[in-house]
C-alpha cells in the first residue's frame, strides 16, 4: 500500500468517527428534548407543589363562617402562585401555575404574565404553558370547547373558570391579555382567565388562545 | 480518531474501558448540562408566550 492510501484510509476513518460522532449528539439532544426536559420539569413541579403547600399551611386560615375572599398575593418571580386543575384535560391534570413567563419559568410549569391580573381579580388572568416539551401541560389544549371548567387554586380560595371561546392568533397579538381582550379602550368588570399555548404543537407560527370567566369563588382549598 | 484515543489511555484493557466509559459519561453530562440548555430555546417548542412586533425588542420570550 502506497502512502498516498494511506492518507486516504486515515482521513475517510476519521471523516466517519466524526459523523457517527455526530449523529449519537443529534440522538442524545432528541432525548434531552423529549425525555430529559419532561424528568425535569416534573422534578420542579414537585418541589413548587411541596412551596405551595407550606404557603397554605402557613396562610392564616380563615376564620369558621368568614365570608371574606383572602386577598391575592403577588409571589416573586419563579414561585408558586396557584394551582390549576382542567378536568377535560383528564382528572388528574394539575400543574402548579409559577409567577413569570421567561423560559426558565416556563420550563419549571405554566406561567403567569405578571403584569396582568391574579386569580380571581377583576381582569385578565393569564397563563403560558408549555404545548410540546418540559412536561406539556397545555398539550391538549385544542380539546377546550366552550363550557368547560378551569379550577384555579390560590392560598385559602378556589376561583373556577369557564371557558367562552378559543381562538387561534399570530404571535404577535398581545391583545388578547389585555384586562378586556381586544378591545384596549375598555375597562374591565369581570375576572377573566386566559390561556396561551403554542400551535401548532411542534411549532411557532401561531398562538392557540383559551379565554374565560369567572363563575364561582368558594373559600378554602384542596391543596 | 477513537483509536488515538485509546492507545492514549493508560493501563490494562479493563482500565480503558473504565476510562473510557467515564469520558463519554462526562462529555454526555456536559451535553445535557451546558450544551443543550444553550441551544433549546431556538427550537420552536419554547416560543409559547406573546410578544409585539419586534419594533419593541423587549419581548416576553
Amino acid at each position: 500500500m502506497n502512502q498516498s492510501a494511506v492518507v486516504a484510509r486515515a482521513f475517510a476513518r476519521t471523516a466517519a468517527e466524526l459523523l457517527v460522532t455526530g449523529g449519537v449528539v443529534v440522538l442524545l439532544f432528541a432525548a434531552y428534548v423529549v425525555v430529559w426536559s419532561d424528568v425535569q420539569t416534573a422534578a420542579a413541579q414537585v418541589e413548587l407543589r411541596d412551596d405551595f403547600k407550606s404557603q397554605a399551611q402557613s396562610a392564616d386560615a380563615p376564620a369558621p363562617g368568614t365570608t371574606a375572599t383572602p386577598e391575592p398575593l403577588a409571589v416573586p418571580p419563579g414561585d408558586a402562585m396557584a394551582v390549576m386543575r382542567i378536568p377535560r384535560l383528564g382528572d388528574d391534570w394539575s400543574w402548579v401555575v409559577v409567577e413569570g413567563v421567561s423560559d426558565e419559568q416556563l420550563n419549571r410549569g405554566p406561567g403567569h404574565f405578571p403584569e396582568t391580573a391574579l386569580p380571581g381579580q377583576i381582569g385578565n388572568f393569564a397563563v403560558a404553558g408549555h404545548r410540546a416539551t418540559h412536561g406539556e401541560p397545555f398539550a391538549h389544549l385544542d380539546r377546550m370547547a366552550p363550557g368547560d371548567e378551569i379550577v384555579v387554586e390560590s392560598i385559602g380560595v378556589t376561583y373556577t373558570y369557564v371557558v367562552d371561546t378559543t381562538e387561534i392568533v399570530t404571535p404577535s397579538d398581545v391583545g388578547v391579555l389585555l384586562p378586556v381582550p381586544g378591545k384596549p379602550d375598555k375597562a374591565s368588570r369581570k375576572a377573566r382567565i386566559t390561556l396561551v399555548t403554542c400551535n401548532p404543537r411542534w411549532g411557532s407560527s401561531e398562538r392557540l388562545i383559551v379565554h374565560g370567566h369567572l363563575t364561582e369563588t368558594v373559600i378554602g382549598s384542596e391543596v | 480518531m477513537y483509536a488515538a484515543l485509546w492507545r492514549v489511555l493508560p493501563g490494562p484493557t479493563a482500565v480503558k474501558l473504565v476510562l473510557a466509559g467515564a469520558l463519554f459519561l462526562g462529555v454526555v453530562a456536559i451535553l445535557f448540562l451546558v450544551v443543550f440548555p444553550e441551544i433549546e430555546p431556538l427550537l420552536p417548542f419554547d416560543q409559547i408566550t406573546l410578544e409585539p412586533e419586534p419594533t419593541t425588542s423587549s419581548a416576553v420570550g
